[in-house]
């Protein structure tokens, strides 16, 4: 790799062993995937993909302490994941202990260490940073270094930026070095789809289904979107990004997508159309009896598979303020239909902390809270990943959330009725 | 025996008992439980990995396609490094992916007394060759020996 004075002087040791170790790891990550130079992160805040102080990860916290005690802090303020903990999430006191004593012990001191680090504020803790609510929201052509995945995948195709799928740390050492090797998605050959999907569905597909059927046909590579432009338009509105929120989180869980283009809708396909698509690519055509298949093929890896539900996750990715609002809609509807007045399995719906101050600021947030949904920060991901919780029959209609853990897939429409005591 | 050509992510010579996920690795759900509760021999916990499963990973050359799952994959396989729970090797038949990349290199430049050879890149015939408990062998130039 090529490196300019200033980098070969860091690598060299100039400014200290530590920088050293950070640009020769930088350097060697982005020669394995051939790059051939490093480019200046040019966002204004990076995103952290590890928010949790899992008492399994000791060495990261000791190489954050190098960092730290060395001086050298992140040059870019940072957001962070979703935090593991929530006490208005339904619990009980094993499940607690387990949690503050074995899992999560050491949330207080990493939380500390972000802090020195650079984290953008103390609300700073969401998966989805890029709504308006949270402020992290990169400009087109921007250079990231982050690492959550259904971020890196919303940041390329919805907004424009330019992210590899990088890993929890790495994220971290782009910000302190300033610097990313350019490879993969950072280039223009890099972005260009390997994959043209034809969606041929008689309706809107649902977004989470979509993304999984695609994600795990095209796995890392870039996909062209022919058709979903019928079902979104041409406006990237509220609707349509949330819509693109959840499917590309799909994408990036079920396969390894880190950016796909919509015809007609996203910013490089409006900017390139088809010449985006690479020389002898691939098809692949969904059709309502595709996206069939691909729903009934995944695993139920419940024990008892006709289990009752004990609670329901919505929100991973973390809702947007849009679907807060329609999904009260949705709910009271639900209730009304079958006659309750609260929903009968106990539901979390999650949103950033700045998502939940502003929706709190509305009249749906008492309506919501009428029909017993309660709302969280929490990463569900990180509540479900414990021997305990693992055991629970839990639903949601996050794919990514079925992709990693325990909790079984409803369609959103299947989840209403779920929770309003609809299903029969 | 038969031999593989693969490329070099991190050198080492080593010689292990083969461990083969035909499946990628979903590094945070088969190293989690190994990292929380103290397993010195990192059972595979990823119940959606039926090659893996319950089957220890300590020691072993692991023979993989790529990794898969959440992005926190690098740093989990770096602690596991740090810890010494890691495989002997690891063997991927196709290019490695981002997040193994990491883990790869954060061990091999912030961990003194670690080795783990990484090849890549070894193609689908070592992986559809390889089977548990084989004998492998590591050079330094990424050829690999399966008997």
């Amino acid at each position: 790799m090529k490196l300019t004075t200033e980098l070969q002087a860091i690598l060299d040791g100039e400014k200290g062993e530590v920088l050293s170790k950070v640009a020769k790891t930088l350097v060697k990550y982005g020669e394995i995937f051939g790059a051939e130079e490093m480019v200046p992160v040019t966002s204004k805040y990076n995103h952290l993909v590890t928010s949790f102080g899992l008492k399994a990860l000791g060495p990261v916290y000791e190489l954050m302490d190098q960092l730290i005690e060395s001086g050298n802090l992140s040059t870019q303020q940072f957001s962070c994941d979703p935090r593991p903990l929530d006490k208005n999430v339904p619990s009980n006191f094993l499940l607690d202990f387990i949690f503050k004593n074995f899992m999560y012990s050491r949330q207080d001191f990493y939380e500390g260490q972000l802090t020195k680090l650079g984290l953008k504020d103390k609300n700073a803790f969401t998966c989805a940073c890029y709504m308006d609510e949270v402020g992290n929201k990169p400009e087109k052509g921007d250079i990231l270094s982050w690492a959550e995945s259904s971020a890196v995948v919303y940041a390329n195709s919805v907004l424009g930026a330019r992210c590899n799928r990088n890993s929890g740390i790495i994220d971290l050492m782009g910000s302190v070095l300033g610097y990313v090797p350019k490879f993969g998605l950072l280039t223009d050959e890099g972005r260009k789809a390997t994959w043209v999907v034809e969606i041929k569905t008689t309706k809107k597909p649902e977004a989470q289904l979509l993304g999984s059927a695609i994600g795990m046909k095209v796995m890392e590579e870039v996909s062209y979107i022919k058709g979903l432009d019928k079902w979104l338009g041409t406006e990237l509105d509220d609707a349509a990004c949330t819509y693109l929120k959840d499917f590309g989180a799909a994408t990036a869980s079920n396969g390894a997508v880190g950016l796909y283009h919509i015809d007609n809708l996203t910013p490089e396909a409006v900017e390139s159309g088809v010449a985006l698509i690479a020389e002898g690519a691939k098809t692949y055509v969904i059709d309502d009896a595709e996206l069939e298949r691909v729903y009934r093929e995944y695993p139920v890896i419940w024990k008892n598979k006709d289990a009752k539900p004990k609670l329901c996750f919505m929100g991973c990715p973390h809702m947007s303020l849009e679907q807060l609002k329609s999904w009260t809609d949705k709910v009271e509807a639900g209730l009304k239909a079958t006659g309750k007045s609260k929903v009968v399995i106990p539901t979390v719906f999650t949103a950033a902390p700045g998502v939940l101050e502003a929706f709190n600021k509305t009249e749906y947030a008492a309506r919501l809270k009428a029909t017993g949904v309660i709302t969280s920060y929490i990463c569900p991901l990180m509540y479900m990943n414990n021997p305990l919780a693992g055991k629970m029959p839990v639903i949601t209609s996050s794919n990514k959330l079925r992709t990693y853990t325990t909790a079984r897939y409803y369609t959103d429409d299947e989840i209403l009725l779920q929770i309003t005591g609809g299903a029969k | 025996m038969k031999q593989f050509k693969g490329r070099v992510i991190s050198p080492g010579k080593i010689k292990a008992e083969a461990l083969v996920s035909h499946g990628g690795l979903n590094t945070l759900a088969s190293f989690q439980k190994a990292l929380q509760f103290g397993d010195k021999k990192a059972t595979c916990g990823d119940q959606n990995n039926p090659d893996l499963y319950g089957k220890q990973m300590v020691g072993k050359a692991l023979c993989l396609p790529q990794t898969i799952g959440s992005t926190t994959g690098g740093l989990v396989l770096y602690c596991a490094c740090s810890m010494k729970r890691q495989p002997a090797c690891l063997l991927f038949s196709k290019p490695i992916d981002s997040l193994a990349a990491a883990g790869a290199v954060l061990a091999d430049v912030w961990l003194d007394d670690v080795t783990m050879p990484v090849i890549d890149s070894l193609g689908d015939e070592f992986l559809n060759y390889v089977k548990d408990g084989m004998q492998i062998s590591v050079e330094d130039d990424g050829i690999i020996t399966v008997e």
